[in-house]
């Protein structure tokens, strides 16, 4: 068994216990006896706060943590750069700019809606991405495109803000930006499951050309595979992923950029065998964080999208600080 | 014999000045071609041109019996490896594994197998696990060497390979090019050295301010007036130990 087999096998017993963890533990404690219930009668009351409140809520969280974790390792093996995360090329913002358009336009009671814009935006991101990365190679300029992108998107988004005639409105919107798998259902579920699949799919075919991307442009170019190829895949795959991941929780950061980092050395930096590894991370990451951010005894709960950057950013920083002697950046 | 490469009047352009102005060379199998030429004549970008890497505005570019901007990536890397000059590395992986991307159409284990016999080769056998980022720059380009020598094709295209190499590592570099081609493969090499030209070479080609101004045997080609009016050279070539040296002295600035 590889490293990597070895790696995902453990990541993915990790997850499972996690879930468990999850679906057990909430705000309102439980008998033995009616966690016995639960389990025989899905349709008692503590059954239906395990099956149909914790565990649509856990599993929501590992999907989308799986999805930002993808992307995060493919956008970082795209651009050759340890900084990159789905956020960086602004698909994350022009999904957010659509979601939040949907939910002023008081779409948000129709099912589906929301979640439908934000996918659509993330498609028009990736697709001008793809569009551009057609025309220039360098990884600089896309990530300068995509700062621009975020740039734009998000001020088109303060906008929404500025112009709202209603402040609930804007509330809503502002609620929903902040990131949060809170009262997710199994609708939800279906919703970024099939997304998140097909991304997976998209960016495993990449994964050749990821690795080869390791010896620079030039050299990938004459590697007899096509990096034109592999740059559309790769960028449908992280636009795919990361549209699902908003449209189910809105903006969560840090999860897409620490989850490489945290697998990274496991699998000998190679870009092609971080992608599992790392989708696994960024799902037993946000289904944690998740967790600790419902159990905490705050009034309000935490967003976790709040919550992960309140706690991921020093960790990032520890993990920064680790790696760099690693891989001497 | 018909070309592996062959670059016919050639003409680019990058970023709107015009590199290349009439770069003409053939590599046919079994011989070592050195691409000479000061700074800035355009090596690269021929090197790239040929390799179907760099639109041309006029001439021709044929990778064996096709031109080179018609091969698909596929097509293309079945012809030619390429080692450029650039030789960052963005992951730390281990050196096996850098060389094996040469194979990238063989199972994993045939790959790496072929790696661990190129990295030998080079030798740095002893450091197939050594992640890339814990090497020195020395070891790192002879581990992109044995990546190009993985690679299963008939031409090996070397841009600078043993700039920056200690004088060792630079004859171990150019033996393994001058080994390939004796086993019958064509070699082209960008050199900056050209008594090492002249010592492993069968053939230089003089590269300047865009255009193949010489071409032949090494010290045919590096004639004391091409070494005058190209390199701005005042030399003889002595007959040392083992093969050509060249003693120079710089000539009084131009004119």
């Amino acid at each position: 068994m590889t490293g990597a087999t070895r790696l995902n096998i453990g990541l993915g017993l990790a997850l499972v216990a996690a879930l468990g963890v999850a679906v057990t533990l909430g705000e309102t404690a439980f008998s033995a006896g009616q966690y016995a219930e639960a389990l025989s009668d899905p349709a008692s009351g503590p059954g239906e706060v395990l099956w149909l409140v914790r565990a649509p809520r856990a599993v929501c969280a590992l999907l989308v943590g799986a999805a930002l974790g993808l992307a995060g390792a493919v956008m970082q093996g795209l651009l050759r750069n340890p900084l990159a995360e789905p956020g960086v090329l602004g698909v994350s913002a022009t999904s957010a700019l659509a979601a939040a358009t949907a939910i002023v336009l008081g779409l948000a009671a129709i099912p589906g809606a929301v979640e439908s814009a934000a996918l659509f935006g993330a498609a028009v991101g990736g697709g001008l991405l793809i569009a551009l990365a057609a025309r220039v190679r360098a990884p600089e300029a896309l990530i300068l495109f995509g700062v621009a992108l975020s740039s734009f998107a998000g001020a088109l988004t303060a906008l929404i803000f500025n112009l709202s005639p209603s402040p609930i409105a804007s509330a809503e919107v502002m609620n929903w930006l902040l990131g949060s798998v809170e009262n997710r259902s199994w609708v939800d579920v279906a919703w970024v499951a099939p997304a998140l699949l097909i991304a997976a799919l998209l960016a495993r075919a990449a994964a050749p050309g990821l690795r080869m991307l390791t010896l620079g442009e030039e050299a990938a170019r004459a590697s007899g595979l096509s990096m034109g190829r592999m740059r559309v895949l790769a960028l449908a795959a992280a636009s795919l992923a990361a549209g699902a991941a908003v449209a189910v929780a809105g903006v969560i950061g840090f999860v897409g950029l620490a989850a490489p980092h945290l697998v990274r050395a496991a699998v000998r930096g190679d870009p092609g065998r971080l992608l599992a590894p790392s989708a696994l991370a960024g799902g037993l990451m946000l289904v944690l964080a998740d967790l600790m951010a419902r159990m905490l005894p705050t009034d309000q709960e935490l967003k976790l999208g709040v919550f992960t950057a309140l706690v991921g950013a020093p960790l990032f920083a520890l993990i920064a600080w680790r790696a760099a002697r690693e891989w001497r950046l | 014999m018909s070309g592996l490469l062959e670059l016919e009047n050639a003409h680019a352009r990058l970023g709107g000045v015009e590199i290349l102005k009439g770069a003409s060379f053939v590599v046919r199998p079994g011989e070592v071609v050195a691409l000479c030429g000061p700074n800035g004549a355009g090596k690269s970008t021929a090197v790239r041109a040929a390799l179907g890497l760099t639109p041309l505005t006029q001439g021709t570019a044929r990778l064996g019996d096709h031109e080179a901007r018609r091969l698909s990536e596929r097509q293309r890397g079945e012809r030619a490896a390429y080692l450029p000059q650039d030789r960052s590395i963005a992951w730390n992986l281990p050196a096996v594994e850098v060389a094996a991307l040469g194979a990238p159409f063989l199972t994993g284990e045939a790959a790496l197998e072929r790696a661990r016999a190129a990295l030998d080769e080079v030798g740095v056998g002893h450091l197939v696990d050594r992640g890339v980022a814990d090497m020195s720059g020395g070891e790192r380009a002879r581990v992109l060497l044995a990546r190009a020598l993985t690679v299963p094709a008939p031409l090996l295209v070397a841009d600078e390979p043993i700039a920056g190499l200690d004088p060792d590592a630079q004859l171990l570099v150019l033996e393994r090019l001058r080994a390939r081609a004796d086993a019958g493969r064509g070699v082209l090499v960008s050199l900056h050295d050209l008594s090492l030209a002249a010592r492993f070479a069968d053939r230089v080609v003089v590269l300047d301010q865009g255009r193949t101004t010489a071409e032949g045997a090494p010290t045919e080609a590096l004639s004391p007036s091409i070494l005058k009016t190209v390199f701005n050279l005042d030399a003889v070539w002595l007959e040392a130990l083992d093969g050509p040296w060249l003693a120079a002295r710089r000539l009084s600035p131009h004119g």
